[in-house]
């Protein structure tokens, strides 16, 4: 059984077979539409798949929410290169833990958007890069493999079609910087973790330099859904430009934490109050990190909002990666602040001067804050120097971790200034 | 150096799955694969790798460095305990499991004990917020640990025992 218990409210799409006996076993995906949508996707054309994914409104659920069809379109179709699919599987944002749910409970629902991606842009390989620590979902998911091999799913002859494709797991070693895509590229081609610069994109120059399409784990899990019920199915579950569900994680000060399953648009306050049953022990709402703890925070009375792309969006923040992070009132923000800068700092890969030494001196600013030894105009420092980082780094991870700083201070004023030394 | 065969199996599926002409693909996989028997990434390890994927043992060197999971020539315990005191878990009680850990153990991040059998570490982000607090023991999920849980946890390691055996707390991995 999943780890939490579901919740009524939620329109379980790409969670539907999770709770099913074995819903890790091949006979159990086929037995429940599985693959059905691969065999469709055979008898369509390059352009008719990534025109349905397209018009599904599917947005990648990484974090950035770039239109995935409109990704997929971007490989070059006549390159003479060798193409590659790339599952982001890094799972590392802090505050996000879905994309091993659907890899636990489903692994073979995401090996046939995988597939179905590979039949968009023409790719026979695909590698799943999965964070070193998830080491038993490896184990599940190489097991998922081989029985696709076995069943001919996978291979020289799929579906007994003629068309080839094949694939493998891939195990990282510890660094979230790993879950940036060109990070991942390097990591993944035996390098350190240094991100590339862009462009060219993943699209065009990706693994090995070849055109790769590379999507978070819960992209490729919709893929089915959209090509078996179609587009027009999955958008109508979402809101506007937002189709579809998406795996909201719920963390923090709440009854019911747990990964729930709800259209995009979801209010924010029903997901806290009504599917994750209130802030615990009675106590009020002070606020919610919305996306995973590179977005900024938003206070209890910006919360009533929909939870989609554009809406987190016009709200100064970003849907993210789906890490709702609750926060009740006797949360101390000073001390919440430093806990992600020092994770940040700690993460950090060093490769460029403004997040190294930005994020380092952004730590130390905060500790100093919180061990009660800051002066008032740390605290204007410490917007300042994020100010100055957002948009300077090689990669997002330097704005990762100035966004999120720059409004706690902004929005939080109070609670650094009385943290100020006497 | 010798592996196991099984390591050996391994490390030729590993080499198998990457173009011919890509097999250095293959080295963070065969590097922590390889840790995970050697105990670190030993200057052994190293030469053998470099040697399979075909760069220069400084080269593996360098890339091993980057990693958090890698521990190059310093081995962790038998029983690496692992907690998470990032936001999520931080929020519901992270923070004071790894002093409680500290404490019990008399150690701090990345100590080792005398015997070698525990260490612990002080980590980010485990992808488990919405089961927080966090603990892994080695690649062994804990969820939604209590002061209790971690005591019986901790007190069953001191006792020698693999954590399997501590079979009131147990992972939940699959
Ligand atoms: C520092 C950093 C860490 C990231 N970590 C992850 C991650 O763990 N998983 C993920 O899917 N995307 C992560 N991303 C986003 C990826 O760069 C990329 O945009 C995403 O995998 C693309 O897939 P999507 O379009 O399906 O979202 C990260 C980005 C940054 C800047
Ligand atoms: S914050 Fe501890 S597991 Fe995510």
């Amino acid at each position: 059984m999943p780890y939490n218990q579901p919740h009524p409210l939620e329109v379980r799409v790409l969670t539907r077979r999770f709770g099913l006996p074995n819903s890790q076993s091949i006979d159990t995906y086929i037995a429940n539409e599985g693959y059905q949508a691969l065999e469709k996707a055979t008898a369509m054309s390059q352009e008719e798949i990534i025109n349905e994914v397209k018009a599904s409104g599917l947005r990648g659920r990484g974090g950035a929410g770039f239109p995935t069809g409109m990704k997929w379109g971007f490989v070059p179709r006549n390159s003479p290169k060798p193409k590659y699919i790339v599952v982001n599987a890094d799972e590392s944002e802090p505050g996000t833990c879905k994309d091993r749910l659907l890899i636990e409970y489903d692994p073979h629902q995401l090996i046939e958007g995988i597939m179905i991606a590979g039949l968009a842009v023409g790719a026979q390989q695909g590698y799943i890069y999965i964070r070193g620590e998830f080491r038993y979902l490896i184990g599940v998911m190489d097991k998922a493999i081989d029985e696709a091999y076995a069943r001919g799913v996978l291979g020289d002859n799929v579906l007994g079609k003629g068309i080839k494709f094949h694939l493998a797991t891939h195990s990282g070693a510890g660094a979230y910087e790993c879950g940036e895509e060109s990070a991942l590229l390097e990591s993944f081609e035996g390098k350190r973790g240094n991100p590339r610069i862009r462009p060219p994109f993943p699209a065009v120059a990706g693994a090995y330099q070849c055109p790769t399409v590379l999507n978070n784990v819960e992209t490729f899990c919709a893929v089915p859904t959209i090509i078996l019920r179609g587009a027009k199915y999955f958008a109508d579950l979402g809101s506007p430009k937002n189709g579809g569900t998406r795996l909201f994680c719920l963390s923090g000060h709440v009854n019911r934490p747990g990964v729930y399953e709800l259209p995009m648009g979801f209010n924010l306050l029903r997901l806290i109050n009504e599917v994750g049953g209130g802030v615990r022990n009675g106590k009020k709402l002070k606020a919610v990190i919305p996306g995973g703890s590179s977005c900024p925070v938003l206070k209890a009375d910006e919360c009533d909002l929909a939870m989609d792309f554009d809406t987190v969006a016009a709200a100064k923040s970003m849907l993210g990666s789906g890490g709702v992070v609750v926060m009740d009132e006797d949360t101390d923000i000073v001390k919440a602040a430093l806990r992600i800068m020092r994770f940040y700092a700690h993460e950090s890969c060093g490769w460029c001067i403004p997040c190294r030494e930005g994020t380092t001196w952004l730590k130390k600013l905060l500790q100093r804050m919180d061990d009660g030894m800051g002066q008032r105009s740390d605290i204007v420092l410490i917007g300042d120097l994020s100010k100055n980082m957002l948009g300077r780094t090689f990669c997002p991870l330097g704005d990762a971790a100035a966004m999120p700083t720059i409004a706690f201070v902004e929005k939080f004023r109070e609670e650094f200034e009385a943290k100020v030394a006497a | 150096m010798t592996f196991s065969p099984e390591l050996e199996a391994r490390f030729e599926k590993f080499l198998a799955k990457y173009p011919a002409d890509r097999k250095r693909s293959a080295l963070i996989p065969m590097l922590i694969y390889g840790q995970d028997e050697v105990g670190s990434v030993t200057d052994e390890l190293v030469e053998e790798v470099a040697k399979r994927v075909g760069v220069k043992p400084l080269e593996v060197r360098e890339v091993a460095g980057f990693y958090s999971m890698l521990h190059v020539g310093k081995p962790m315990g038998k029983h690496h305990v692992q907690v998470c005191t990032n936001i999520s878990c931080m929020l519901v009680g992270g923070a004071e499991l790894y002093d409680q850990a500290c404490h019990k153990l008399g150690l701090g991040h990345k100590q080792v004990s005398a015997d070698g059998f525990i260490s612990l570490e002080e980590v980010e982000c485990m992808g488990a917020c919405s089961w927080a607090p966090a603990v892994q023991i080695g690649y062994d999920f804990y969820h939604q640990v209590t002061p209790a849980q971690l005591d019986k946890l901790l007190d069953g390691l001191k006792a020698g025992k693999n954590p399997d055996q501590i079979t009131e707390v147990p992972k939940v991995n699959c």
